[in-house]
């Protein structure tokens, strides 16, 4: 057995379908990954969630036996996605992030060549068909629009029945229909047992998608849940109000639960940050009727994966 | 709507079957190919057809198809193996073809094999074609089939090689201008229509160093002069094939 990990065995049904740990890729001085540990669950669609240069595609493409890591182990199904390649090939489905088929074939024939790589493909019209692409099978792919071009690497992708199939920013550039198209073709994957891993710089897809978010930023994984684990995990939430400048904020604490805090953020308006529920508002609101206070404009607010991107990076996802 | 399911049920085609999908894909794509056919078909015809015809180039004693025939037999060798596979290959890198292609079950040594395959099945259809044309136009070939058969194939090593060395390394825009200056320039310095005395002794002794050369004078020797076994252009041409190939295996980038 290959693998560095104790008690190894590849097979075993409750074994992460992808493991990563330590991971370091170096282009040069700059390092694209630097320090990574991500774990995707078999049978889940992970989302691996970042900004534009973040590395999630250099994490992917080492997952995918693309490039060798400086540092730390990647594996994949249990297998080392280099030296276990040809093992691997026929398990594991690869959606690029651009390219990957002759600039002169048709996009029927193209899917139709790799399902011919494959022992038991999916029936290639009916995919074709599945995907909108119905229309298009006899056109050669330089003269397949962006969207169409996608498509076909999404179905290039599935059409050999892999376990595992490693999606690289599959709606990039997609019209909002194609959009969602595309993720009822991947959330049907999941429903069928396929192991989904997605890159995508948009919040909503992630969280519209994943069972699991990795939210990657300058080669390294920040935070890894669930999109309400997330939500709830990342940032507290918080509850705001207008009222008369210069209220007194340490009586209004003492009233509240101790893990609570309260700031006038701008003369009369004011926030209160904690376990933000019926109780507090009441307190909040009971207190301000006994100050004689208005709470104007008083909002609870739910805290986006956005504001947790935001949180965490101080950076914008949206490029 | 589609009733069928994705549940994984994974598995590699046999790699006899991913072969042959490979090299009868990679084939069509080449005769799709308006610009391959030109360099691969009508350039070594109207070659063939034009200085047969005409006499333009001193071809020296004997019917002038008799001197042509062998020559554009050898430049189309060059054109497929060299030249087209260079910058299909080319193109073939810069689109991620070949990148995608690696993830899928397909080795690359299979993925090799598919396109030697698809360069031999080309090459078929050129003798073919071209070989119906020269008999058309009086050639009278000689000499020991075998012999011809030896210098193709190993042209076709010294060629592929070179062109996959040039494929894999340089960007496509340069393979796909290279490529074809190269095919130019040994068109003409190579033997295949002009004949080498006409160049200065120098640059004689030079030129027929070439692959180019000791093809086109290995495939004369025998198929107008009735020679047996040209050993030293078949020499050259390994020499050739073993320093392409091997340059090709170590430095060829398939990204």
């Amino acid at each position: 057995m290959r693998s560095v990990f104790p008690g190894d065995t590849p097979e075993a049904p409750d074994r992460p379908a992808v493991e990563v740990r330590g991971l370091v890729k170096r282009y040069g001085p700059k390092a694209a990954v630097d320090g990574l540990d991500l774990s995707v669950a078999r049978g889940g669609l992970t989302a691996v969630l970042g900004p534009n240069g973040a590395g999630k595609t250099t994490t992917i493409e080492t997952c995918e036996g693309y490039r060798r890591p400086d540092a730390g182990t990647v594996r994949v199904l249990g297998l080392d996605p280099v030296a276990d390649a040809a093992e691997l090939r026929p398990r594991v489905g690869v959606m690029l992030q651009s390219g990957g088929v002759y600039a002169g074939a048709r996009a029927e024939e193209m899917l139709r060549h790799v399902a011919a790589l494959h022992a038991h493909p999916l029936d290639v019209p009916s995919l074709i068909e599945r995907l909108g692409l119905g229309g298009c099978g006899r056109t050669a792919y330089r003269r397949l629009s962006g969207g169409q071009q996608q498509r076909l690497a999404l179905a290039m992708a599935v059409v050999g029945r892999p376990e595992l199939v490693f999606l690289d920013e599959p709606t990039a550039g997609l019209d909002p229909q194609a959009r969602h198209a595309t993720w009822d073709l991947v959330r049907e994957l999941r429903t069928d047992g396929v192991t989904v891993v997605l890159t995508t710089h948009y919040m909503d897809e992630a969280e519209a998608l994943a069972d699991d978010i990795a939210i990657i930023d300058s080669g390294r994984v920040i935070a890894q849940g669930s999109p309400e684990e997330l939500c709830r995990g990342g940032a507290e939430n918080t509850l705001r109000f207008s009222g008369r400048p210069g209220l007194d904020l340490a009586s209004l604490l003492k009233a509240l639960p101790a893990e609570s805090t309260a700031a006038e953020l701008t003369p009369g308006t004011y926030r209160v940050g904690g376990r933000i529920d019926p109780q507090l508002l009441a307190t909040v609101t009971t207190w301000c009727a006994q100050n004689g206070v208005m709470p104007d404009r008083i909002a609870v607010e739910r805290h986006t994966l956005e504001d947790v991107f935001l949180e965490l990076t101080g950076k914008e996802l949206r490029a | 709507m589609s009733t069928e399911t994705f549940s994984p049920r994974p598995g590699a085609a046999p790699v006899s079957r991913m072969i042959r999908a490979q090299a009868a894909l990679e084939t069509r794509m080449l005769l799709r190919n308006g610009e391959q056919l030109l360099l691969t078909v009508v350039i070594p015809t109207l070659l063939l057809v034009l200085f047969s015809a005409v006499d333009i180039v001193d071809t020296g004693e004997g019917k002038a198809v008799d001197f042509l025939a062998p020559g554009v037999l050898a430049l189309a060798v060059m054109s497929t193996a060299f030249t087209g596979q260079a910058i299909a290959t080319g193109f073939e890198r810069r689109y991620g073809v070949l990148k995608r292609l690696g993830a899928s079950p397909l080795p690359r040594w299979a993925l090799m094999t598919a396109k030697t395959c698809s360069v031999l099945v080309t090459e078929v259809l050129q003798v073919v074609l071209l070989t119906v044309i020269a008999f058309a136009l009086g050639w009278s070939p000689q000499g020991n089939p075998f012999a011809v058969l030896l210098l193709l194939v190993l042209g076709t090593a010294a060629f592929s090689g070179l062109g996959l060395l040039m494929a894999g390394t340089l960007k496509a825009e340069v393979t796909l201008a290279a490529a074809n200056l190269v095919f130019l320039l040994l068109l003409v310095g190579g033997g295949v229509i002009v004949p080498m005395e006409k160049f200065p002794g120098g640059v004689r002794a030079v030129l027929e160093l070439l692959p180019i050369s000791a093809l086109s004078d290995g495939l004369r020797d025998v198929l107008q002069h009735g020679a047996g076994m040209p050993w030293g252009d078949l020499g050259i041409l390994a020499v050739w094939a073993v320093l392409g190939l091997g340059a090709a295996a170590k430095l060829f980038r398939w990204e």
